[in-house]
Parts: structure tokens; C-alpha cells; sequence
């Protein structure tokens, strides 16, 4: 059974089609990257380096 | 790997496991013997050691809702006082067992591992589909892994080894193949990833139970409410078919895949799984099928897991690993269950506090 979502919802997406992943943060800062260890680290900083948003 | 997580909710057994017989079980490290009161059929769980020389009272016997040690016949009462010693009237007051607060809800006996004054048990979360006969028809069974629970945590985070270690039972080449998405609802604990299959291959375990024929639309939505209970819900329809606007979805195939990952020792691990469908109900063949298939393939895991073990064992202190993409629920799981540890560990003199997942 599913419960309802809380407000701090940290999201990585694998798109599609590539290699890629892309971290959403609950405060909206999002990231590309190709590694899930940095990624979870980047995210969970939060909301240390979340302000910027970086290009792949 | 990370360090248990106390102060939790775990499943001990199978309600249909626990009667008039005493039932013993290592929790977190902790021996834990379950019963049934004979009047109210309640669940006792008492601590699985006689005070006076360590007998396991599990294999002891009960008289009325008392236990009564097998080896000099102190007598225990549901709360784990003490109530007859042999030879005198004087019972000494350190002379008690802990008694656990146990729930049973959704066929699981759930017991609280930690402080008993923090059990609250609207936190435990639920599987209705296990005891709604009505509308799913259940199978399963539990299977003692020798490994750490942090490894069948991984295993079933990661569905891209069905392709590999369940090849030709539930895996295809689609479900390695596909990417997926994660994410992790820090304040309720839960991590969440889904797998959607538009056009895949159906596994022979689907085309039979479901008689599908053809390709398959496949999704896998995985809930893991950390530390133990995993819930995978599938959905199968052939190719194309997608639920109604409305939400309803009559034209698909749902199994509720239930894992519910009870740490037992450092290195064992109890591996309870049960596979609900929402069709076929009554139809005693397809359960027979459905239970020895997916016994099959939890044996695959146990093999597997026990096997990574031993080897893991021989491997020298601080051995890397690699992750990549279809890591990204496992690594957030194991996480999540650093945390939870650190967070019991709290307050407890010299616990060890694990060190930030990977």
C-alpha cells in the first residue's frame, strides 16, 4: 500500500536512451551526472551547492 | 555494510507460524521466543534465555500462557516475570525475561526491536494484500539466507540480475536493459524505484500463471520502507494496454510481491517473500505453480547471496566496489538504513556509529 509522499523527495531519473542521470532536489536544484555515488553526494549536501545549476 | 537499525518494527514470523508451540528466533542478535496465549491467541514474545542458566526457553514448554523453562522449571508469565522458581518460596527480583511489544497485522507477526517505550505501532507499515483474500490469492514462505541482510537489500533494489541470475524464470533482456527511476522520501523513510517495460518479453513464469502470449507493457514499481519491509508491485498487459484515465485497469495482470528482510545474525538474514495476484483466485493448480516457481527463484537468491558471502569473507578488510546507473536505488537504500542505524544507536553507550554509505 502506498503512503503519501513527505515534502523532502530526493529524485534521480535515468534518461532514457543514454547513460545519463539526472538528480532533482526536493528544493529544485537539479544535476546531471553519469555516477550514482556522486550524485546521492551532491544531493544529499543539500542544500550545500544546490543554488548553482551545473551543465552536463 | 551497514550496522543494524534498532529501534524499528521487524517481521518475526508468519502469523500461521506461531501456535501452541514455542517458536524461537534470533532478531538483531536478540533469541526471541514467540507463543500464543491459549484464551486470546495473542502473541507473546519473551527473550529466549532463562535467567538462572541461559536455557533457551524456546525449547522449553508452556503450561496454560506460562512457560516453564525446560531444564529447572522456572516459570514465566506473558510479561516475563518470573512466577515459580524450584525449591523455594523467595523469588528473587531480578528474576524476569524481556517481553517484546508484538504486533500482528497483514498475516506478520511484527516485533520492536529497541527501547519498548518507543514501539509505536501505527508506524508499522502495511501490506493489506496479505490478509485481503478476497481479492489476492497469496503464496510464500520464508527462507534463511547465510549472509548479511545488507546483501538481499541490495539483490532486491537492483531487478537488472533478474536478467542474469533468473534468466528464463522472471528475467528478460528488457528488464537489464531499461532505465529506471529512484527516489527516496527521506521524512517517510521509503525508496521508491520504477521500472516501466513497454515492450517486453514475457517470462515464461507470466506467460503461463497469466496466459499472456506475445509481448508484454511490464512495470515493476518497487516501495521499500526501510529496514524491512519491500514491496514490489508488478503489472503485466499485453504490449500497448495501459490502465483506463479513470485509474482502473481491468486488462492488466497486478502480483504484489511482498519481501519482508529481518536481520537475523551479522551474517543470516531471514528472506520472508509472498507473491499476491489478482486473478486466478481458487484455482489451486496456479498456487501450487506459483509457489514452487518462486521458491525456485528465491532458492536462486539464496544460492547467490550465500555464495557472495563465504567470498566476501575471504576478501581483505575495505574491499571496493563499483557502482554504476542500476545501483542508484541500492546505494540510496543502504543510506537510508546507515541512517536509521546511527539514529537507534543513539543514546546507546559504545554503539558504533556505521560509517556514511557509499
Amino acid at each position: 500500500m502506498s503512503r503519501p509522499h513527505t515534502a523532502e523527495v530526493y529524485r534521480i531519473d535515468w534518461v532514457p536512451g543514454t547513460d545519463w542521470l539526472h538528480g532533482t532536489c526536493h528544493c529544485g536544484a537539479e544535476r546531471d551526472g553519469q555516477d550514482p555515488v556522486e550524485m546521492w553526494e551532491w544531493m544529499l549536501a543539500h542544500p550545500a551547492g544546490h543554488d548553482i545549476e551545473e551543465d552536463r | 555494510m551497514s550496522s543494524f537499525a534498532r529501534n524499528q518494527w521487524y517481521v518475526a514470523a508468519y502469523g500461521r507460524e506461531i501456535g501452541r508451540e514455542l517458536l524461537g528466533r534470533t532478531i538483531l542478535n536478540e533469541p526471541i521466543a514467540f507463543y500464543r496465549t491459549e484464551e486470546t491467541g495473542e502473541v507473546v514474545a519473551l527473550a529466549d534465555r532463562c535467567v538462572h542458566r541461559r536455557f533457551p526457553l524456546s525449547a522449553s514448554r508452556l503450561d496454560g500462557d506460562k512457560v516453564v523453562c525446560g531444564y529447572h522449571g522456572f516459570t514465566y508469565d506473558t510479561t516475563g516475570t518470573c512466577v515459580y522458581v524450584p525449591g523455594q518460596k523467595r523469588i528473587p527480583r531480578t528474576a524476569r525475561v524481556s517481553a517484546y511489544p508484538v504486533v500482528e497485522q497483514d498475516s506478520f507477526v511484527w516485533v520492536w526491536i529497541g527501547d519498548p517505550a518507543l514501539a509505536d505501532a501505527t508506524t508499522i507499515p502495511r501490506a493489506p494484500h496479505l490478509a485481503d483474500a478476497e481479492n489476492w490469492t497469496t503464496v510464500g514462505g520464508m527462507e534463511p539466507i547465510d549472509g548479511n541482510y545488507g546483501l538481499l537489500v541490495d539483490n532486491l533494489m537492483d531487478l537488472s540480475h533478474e536478467t542474469y541470475l533468473h534468466g528464463g524464470y522472471i528475467g528478460t533482456p528488457e528488464v537489464a536493459e531499461t532505465p529506471m527511476t529512484t527516489e527516496v522520501d527521506e521524512g517517510a523513510g521509503i525508496v521508491r524505484v520504477s521500472r516501466h517495460m513497454d515492450d517486453a518479453a514475457c517470462p515464461p513464469f507470466y506467460e503461463r500463471s497469466t496466459g499472456i502470449r506475445g509481448r508484454i507493457t511490464r512495470w515493476q514499481d518497487i516501495e521499500y520502507h526501510a529496514p524491512c519491509l519491500y514491496l514490489l508491485h508488478s503489472r503485466i498487459a499485453p504490449q500497448g494496454v495501459l490502465p483506463n484515465a479513470d485509474g482502473t485497469d481491468p486488462d492488466a495482470f497486478h502480483v504484489e510481491i511482498t519481501y519482508a528482510i529481518t536481520p537475523s545474525t551479522d551474517n543470516s538474514v531471514y528472506d520472508f517473500w509472498a507473491v499476491s495476484r489478482d486473478f486466478g483466485h481458487g484455482d489451486e493448480e496456479m498456487s501450487a505453480f506459483l509457489h514452487d516457481f518462486n521458491r525456485e527463484v528465491v532458492m536462486q537468491d539464496v544460492d547467490a547471496l550465500n555464495l557472495l558471502q563465504k567470498t566476501l569473507d575471504t576478501e581483505p578488510e575495505g574491499y571496493q566496489e563499483l557502482s554504476i546507473n542500476i545501483d542508484t536505488g541500492g546505494l540510496a537504500a543502504r543510506r537510508i538504513l546507515a541512517r536509521l542505524a546511527a539514529e537507534g544507536a543513539q543514546g546507546a553507550v559504545g554503539a558504533p556509529v556505521p560509517a556514511a554509505a557509499r
